[in-house]
C-alpha cells in the first residue's frame, strides 16, 4: 500500500510542468466554489451580526412627506395612537417621541442664567410607554408614568450625555434643571438606549408638560417595540391602526426582511459562480484524465517494465489511479487555498468578519480527490488492460 | 509422461530443470496469423548458460517473452522450476515473474526520474522485499556489477554500458532463478558490450542459470551452450 503510494507520488513528482498545467482546472473550480460558498456564508454571517434583536423588532412611524404640495401641513400623528397600538398582536411596547421648539430656551442647572452660562440641550418629549419601546436603561431615579404625562407635571428625564454636561449625577436630592427661567425635577437619569441616540443628548418631559409649556401639537414619531418575528406584520398593520381612513399618509421604517438580505446576497451571482465552479471542475476533471491518460500512452515502456517486475495489472491501474487522486487532491488543496484567500481578501476589504466552514475547508480538497479518482479510473483502467508485451515492444 | 529430460541417458547426473518447454506454440492470430513459435522444446537447467541466436524475424523475443511469462504460449507445456504455468492465473504468474525471473532488455529500461539505486530497489518492491532491505539489498547488487560510485546518478547522466549494468543489477537483486537477456549488448559499443559480457561470465561462474538471445555470433558464443532460432523453430 505504502508503496503503491511512495511510486505515485514518485511518478508524479517526475513531471513537475505538467502536475502544474494539469491541476489547473480542478485549483480554479475548487477555488470558485470555495470562494463563492465561503463568501456566501461569510455575508449571511455579517448580516446575521448586524441583525440584533433591538433593530430587528423596531417599528417607526412618522408622518408621511406631503410630497411637496406647499401649504398644506403633513399629516399629524394622533395622541392616541399608542392606545390604538397597543392592542395590537405582536405590539410589546409602543411611545411617541416629539422634539420640542424651545426657542431661545437654554437648559441649566443652576437658575436665571438662560443665555449664561446655560446649555443649548436639546428638549425632548414623550410618552410614558417611550421608555419601554426604546429599550430604555436607568443609571438612577425612575422614568416618568402616565400619571406624570396626564397631570402635566414639571419633571424631566435625562439623557446620559445631557446629564453629564448639566453636573447631574444623582437624584435623590430631587435636583432642577432649568428650560428657560421654569424649573424641572429631575427624577431620572437614562443609562443607555437603542435606536434613539439622540435620547442621550436630551432633557426629556412628559407629553403633557410639552404640551402645556411648549404647545406640542402632535408626535414627531411613535416608536414600536414588536415581539421577535413580528415587525413585518406590525409595519403592515400600523398606519392602518393608526391611521384608518389615510394610511398611506404615514410613513414606515420597518427592519429588512433577513431572507430577503440574504437572498440578495446569495442570489442569481452565486448561482453563476458555483454554476462557474462546477464547469470548471468537469473541466478539471477532463484535464486529469486526458493528461492521464497522455501519461499512459507515453509510459508504455515503465508499465512493461513494472509488468515484467513482477506487477499485476491491479498494481498498474492502482498506480495510475492514485496518481490521479494525488493530482486531484493536489488541485484541491491548491484552490482551496486560493478560495480562503479570496473569502479573505474580500472580506477584508468590505470589512467583513471572514466566516468559513470547517466543513467546506477540509472537504473541499477531498472533492479535488474524488475528481482525480474518477477521473483517473478509465487511464488507470487502460493501463492495466495493456499487455507486457506490447508495452515492452512499444519502447 | 514423456519429456526430453527424462529420454536423455545422463539425466541423473544433471542437475535440476529451471525451463522446462514442450512443444510449445505462439501463434499471433492475424491477419494475417503468424506462426512465431513452432513445436519448441527446450530445457534449461540450474547454473547453465545458454544463448538462443537468429536472424531478426525468428521469433527470438517472442520465445524470451514465454520464457519470461511475459506471454503465453497457444499450446504445449512450460515448467518454471517445476511449477505449471500453464494452468496458472494472470496474478500468479506476476508473482512467479517477479520473484524467478531477471529481466535485461536491449534498451535497458530504467526510469529516468529516479536515481541508480531506486531503479534497482523497484524490482523488490513488487515481490514483497521489506522497505527496509531493498535500499540495502539493491547497494550490494550495484557493488557487484561495479557501480557503487553511480547510486545517487539519474540513469541518463550514465554511459550505455554502465545503464545495462544497472539493469543487470536490478535483474539480480530479487535473486531470480533464471536471467534472461534480450540482445543486451545490441545498444552498446564493443568495449562495452565485452564489459557486460565479462559480468555474465562472471554470473555463471556464481551459479546463475542465464539465457541470452542475439542476432550476434560474436555474442552468443560466449555460452556454455547454443540454440539456434530459424522460422520459430529451434535447431541443435
Ligand atoms: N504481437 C505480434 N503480433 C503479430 N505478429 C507478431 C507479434 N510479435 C511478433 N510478431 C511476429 O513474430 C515474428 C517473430 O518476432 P520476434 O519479435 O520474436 O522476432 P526477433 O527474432 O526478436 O527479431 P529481432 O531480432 O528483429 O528482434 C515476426 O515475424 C513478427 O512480425
Ligand atoms: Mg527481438
Amino acid at each position: 500500500m505504502r508503496d503503491v503510494l511512495d511510486e505515485a507520488l514518485a511518478g508524479v513528482a517526475a513531471r513537475p510542468t505538467r502536475l502544474i498545467l494539469t491541476t489547473l482546472g480542478t485549483v480554479l473550480g475548487v477555488a470558485a466554489l470555495v470562494g463563492t460558498v465561503g463568501l456566501g456564508q461569510t455575508a449571511a454571517g455579517q448580516i446575521s451580526q448586524k441583525f440584533d434583536l433591538a433593530q430587528a423588532t423596531r417599528v417607526v412611524v412618522e408622518p408621511g412627506d406631503k410630497n411637496g404640495q406647499e401649504g398644506e401641513a403633513a399629516a399629524e400623528l394622533p395622541w392616541d395612537a399608542p392606545d390604538r397600538l397597543d392592542h395590537l398582536n405582536g405590539v410589546d411596547a409602543v411611545g411617541t417621541v416629539s422634539t420640542l421648539d424651545v426657542g431661545s430656551d437654554l437648559v441649566s442647572s443652576v437658575a436665571g442664567l438662560n443665555g449664561g452660562e446655560g446649555k443649548a440641550l436639546t428638549v425632548m418629549a414623550g410618552s410614558a410607554g417611550l421608555f419601554d419601546a426604546i429599550r430604555a436603561v436607568l443609571k438612577t431615579g425612575k422614568f416618568f408614568d402616565a400619571g406624570h404625562d396626564q397631570r402635566g407635571d414639571k419633571v424631566v428625564v435625562l439623557g446620559k450625555h445631557a446629564a453629564e454636561r448639566l453636573g447631574i449625577n444623582r437624584v435623590d436630592s430631587q435636583p432642577a434643571v432649568f428650560i428657560g427661567d421654569e424649573a424641572y425635577t429631575v427624577i431620572g437619569i437614562l443609562d443607555s438606549v437603542s435606536g434613539r441616540a439622540e435620547l442621550n443628548d436630551a432633557v426629556i418631559m412628559p407629553n403633557g408638560t410639552a404640551k402645556a409649556a411648549y404647545k406640542l401639537k402632535a408626535p414627531d414619531a411613535i416608536e414600536i417595540r414588536t415581539s421577535v418575528g413580528a415587525a413585518q406584520l406590525i409595519a403592515g398593520q400600523a398606519p392602518k391602526a393608526i391611521a384608518p381612513n389615510d394610511p398611506s399618509t404615514l410613513k414606515v421604517d420597518s427592519p429588512p426582511k433577513q431572507g430577503a438580505v440574504r437572498k440578495g446576497v446569495e442570489g442569481d451571482l452565486n448561482a453563476l459562480f458555483l454554476l462557474l465552479g462546477a464547469v470548471a471542475l468537469l473541466v478539471g476533471g477532463l484535464g486529469i484524465a486526458n493528461v492521464t491518460l497522455l501519461s499512459v500512452l507515453e509510459r508504455i515502456g515503465e508499465i512493461g517494465l513494472r509488468r515484467a517486475l513482477g506487477a499485476a495489472r491491479r498494481h498498474i491501474a492502482a498506480q495510475f489511479l492514485v496518481e490521479s487522486v494525488i493530482v486531484g487532491l493536489l488541485g484541491g488543496l491548491l484552490g482551496t487555498a486560493v478560495g480562503v484567500l479570496l473569502t479573505v481578501g474580500v472580506s477584508f476589504a468590505k470589512d467583513w468578519t471572514p466566516i468559513l466552514d470547517n466543513k467546506l475547508a477540509f472537504g473541499s480538497p477531498l472533492l479535488g480527490a474524488v475528481i482525480g479518482l474518477i477521473a483517473g479510473t478509465y487511464p488507470a483502467w487502460k493501463a492495466s488492460a495493456i499487455q507486457p508485451i506490447t508495452a515492452l515492444r512499444g519502447a | 509422461m514423456s519429456t526430453a529430460l527424462e529420454m536423455s541417458p545422463v539425466a541423473v547426473a544433471l542437475p535440476a530443470p529451471v525451463v522446462e518447454m514442450i512443444g510449445v506454440r505462439r501463434v499471433f492470430p492475424g491477419p494475417p496469423e503468424v506462426e512465431a513459435i513452432r513445436d519448441v522444446d527446450l530445457v534449461i537447467r540450474q547454473g547453465e548458460y545458454l544463448s538462443i541466436v537468429g536472424p531478426s524475424g525468428s521469433g527470438k523475443s517472442t520465445l524470451l517473452h514465454l520464457l519470461g511469462l511475459l506471454d503465453n504460449p497457444s499450446s504445449g507445456i512450460y515448467r518454471l522450476d517445476g511449477v505449471d504455468t500453464m494452468s496458472l492465473k494472470e496474478r500468479r504468474r506476476a508473482v512467479l515473474r517477479g520473484e524467478r525471473i531477471g529481466f535485461v532488455f536491449q534498451s535497458f529500461h530504467l526510469l529516468a526520474h529516479r536515481t541508480v539505486l531506486e531503479n534497482v530497489a523497484l524490482s523488490m518492491v513488487y515481490v514483497g522485499v521489506p522497505r527496509r532491505e531493498r535500499m540495502a539489498r539493491a547497494r550490494v547488487a550495484l557493488e557487484r556489477v561495479g557501480l557503487s560510485h553511480r547510486m545517487d546518478f539519474g540513469p541518463t547522466t550514465l554511459s550505455g554500458g554502465e545503464r545495462q549494468r544497472v539493469a543487470i543489477a536490478r535483474a539480480l537483486v530479487a535473486e531470480p532463478s533464471l536471467l534472461l537477456a534480450d540482445e543486451p549488448t545490441g545498444n552498446l559499443d564493443s568495449v562495452n558490450a565485452e564489459a557486460i559480457l565479462e559480468l555474465f561470465d562472471e554470473l555463471h561462474a556464481g551459479g546463475m542459470t542465464l539465457a541470452v538471445i542475439t542476432h550476434d555470433d560474436h555474442v552468443s558464443e560466449r555460452a556454455q551452450r547454443r540454440v539456434r532460432i530459424v522460422d520459430g523453430t529451434l535447431q541443435w
